[in-house]
């Protein structure tokens, strides 16, 4: 089942999620992006139903890429996370969008940040987050071995050492995930972490290129 | 087919016969392509207390000629031509007051939406922005008149530091280091030009202000009385400031500055 999670390192913000897109007891894809690059320099980390997933972070990178056309500057991390809490709480006493959120960030003034946004519009500033069910085990792990100014390299093992967790304790495991990052020269992706390839799509290939 | 034809011609003739056509509505451009109403708002501020802002490089001071218009009227207790809009805007006002007040708390509004949806004060020149579209707004959907206010804002974030802007009832603004609204204006805006000069401190922009003000008003000498100074800049903590000087540092100013007698024998 699904697993987002993320930390604020030595300039920079580290975001993984799984790649799985499950219904039911039925996975369709497994490389399904969640981590949506909201602007140049901007992560937005999504788990939740899929379609409000996906509706409600491209409202929001919709909105944030109007903010920057007609003002002319970037709106920053923690103003973001505050507009994106503002929409779910709007949405709470309505119809609300089943989604829990990481939004990493660098700014200019502030550095990396890392805010933890729930479906139930809270919003913290946290150094380390994570939610769906590998979240009990990937935050034990960053409880454990997590420390501030960590480098590229710790943080890359800390978070293959939360996905190896989580692929050996979670009986639902997904298998692929996705890792990535913001830091001063923008948001990318920094690895993505295999154990299969789409078998399904490879096999029609094949039987195809053999028929 | 005839008859409507023969009518839109006598239309016609009748719109080059009566320029005053045009007068009564915002939403009309004359032949020559003016709104007369847009035009009549800003005459009216023509005549109104004026107001100079000047920008230096830590902060922006406002400046206001107060109108005693009676005697017996008194004194307000606050200021009556400088607004906070925000912690970190404020603004000069020349025009008709009634209007202003209503932009003002527009303006007040839109800065505390702002701070409720991003946690953030309110970019100086969105903020100028809003104000603007909502003064457009009136010379162009009919019925209403424009509003006859002119505005100075001074403010201060953290993309552009401090910024000076001046808006007209059509909506226009534009950012300046030294601006003037109301009366005398052009001659205020004239001087200005002439004295200003880049890396002006804030203490030597109050200088400029009171000089161009004392010789642009129509009374001779200046008294505290007839003043507002306003000034907007960043405390030794980083904070945003906006003062306003009372009228006994006003007077220690104007003395400093040169542009007062001493006091007169009351008549």
């Amino acid at each position: 089942m699904e697993c987002v999670f993320g930390m604020v390192c030595d300039g920079f913000v580290l975001v993984a999620a799984d790649t799985s897109a499950v219904n039911s007891i039925l996975v369709h894809k497994s490389d399904e992006d969640k981590i949506m690059v909201l602007d140049s320099h901007k992560l937005l980390g999504a788990s939740g139903e899929s379609g409000d997933r996906v509706q409600f972070t491209e409202y929001i990178q919709k909105n944030v890429s109007l903010y920057q056309f007609r003002n002319g500057i970037p709106l920053t991390t923690a103003a973001t996370a505050n507009f994106t809490r503002g929409e779910l709480a709007t949405a709470l006493r309505k119809n609300p969008y089943s989604v829990n959120l990481l939004l990493a960030g660098y700014d200019k003034e502030t550095g990396p940040s890392l805010y933890y946004i729930d479906y139930i519009a809270s919003c913290h500033k946290v150094e380390k987050g994570a939610f769906g069910y590998g979240a009990y085990f990937s935050l034990s792990m960053m409880d454990r071995h997590y420390r501030s100014g960590m480098s590229l390299e710790e943080a890359t093992d800390l978070a293959e050492k939360c996905i190896v967790e989580i692929r050996s304790r979670l009986v639902v495991a997904p298998p692929n995930f996705v890792i990535k990052i913001v830091d001063k020269d923008g948001a990318r992706v920094h690895k993505w972490v295999d154990s299969i390839k789409d078998e399904g799509a490879a096999a029609v290939a094949a039987a195809l290129a053999a028929a | 087919m005839a008859s409507q034809k023969l009518h839109r011609s006598f239309n016609f003739t009748a719109f080059i016969t009566m320029s005053r056509r045009y007068d009564s509505r915002t939403t009309i451009f004359s032949p020559e392509g003016r709104l007369y109403q847009v035009e009549y708002a800003m005459e009216a501020i023509g005549n109104a207390g004026s107001a100079i802002g000047v920008l230096s490089k830590d902060g922006v001071v406002l400046i206001g000629e107060k109108k005693v218009t009676s005697k017996l009227l008194q004194t307000s207790k606050t200021t009556e031509k400088m607004y906070k809009i925000d912690d970190h805007v404020a603004c000069a006002v020349a025009g008709i007051m009634s209007d202003a007040n209503i932009l003002i708390n527009t303006a007040r509004v839109a800065a505390q939406r702002y701070t409720f949806s991003y946690q953030e004060p309110m970019p100086v020149e969105q903020l100028v922005q809003s104000l603007c579209d909502t003064k457009q707004g009136y010379t162009q959907f009919g019925g209403l008149r424009p509003f006859g206010v002119s505005f100075l804002f001074a403010g201060w974030d953290k993309n552009y530091g401090f910024q000076l802007y001046a808006s007209d009832p059509s909506g226009n603004y534009s950012g300046w280091k030294a601006a003037a609204i109301g009366a005398n204006n052009q001659a205020a805006q004239s001087m200005l030009k002439q004295d200003y000069k880049d890396e002006i401190t804030r203490e030597e922009a109050v200088e400029l202000a009171l000089k161009v003000l004392s010789k642009t008003m129509d009374s001779t000498s200046l008294t505290s009385e007839k003043l507002e100074l306003a000034e907007v800049f960043l405390s030794p903590t980083g904070e945003v400031k906006y003062q306003v000087r009372s009228s006994e540092s006003l007077s220690e100013l104007l003395i400093k500055a040169g542009v007062t007698q001493p006091a007169a024998e009351s008549s």
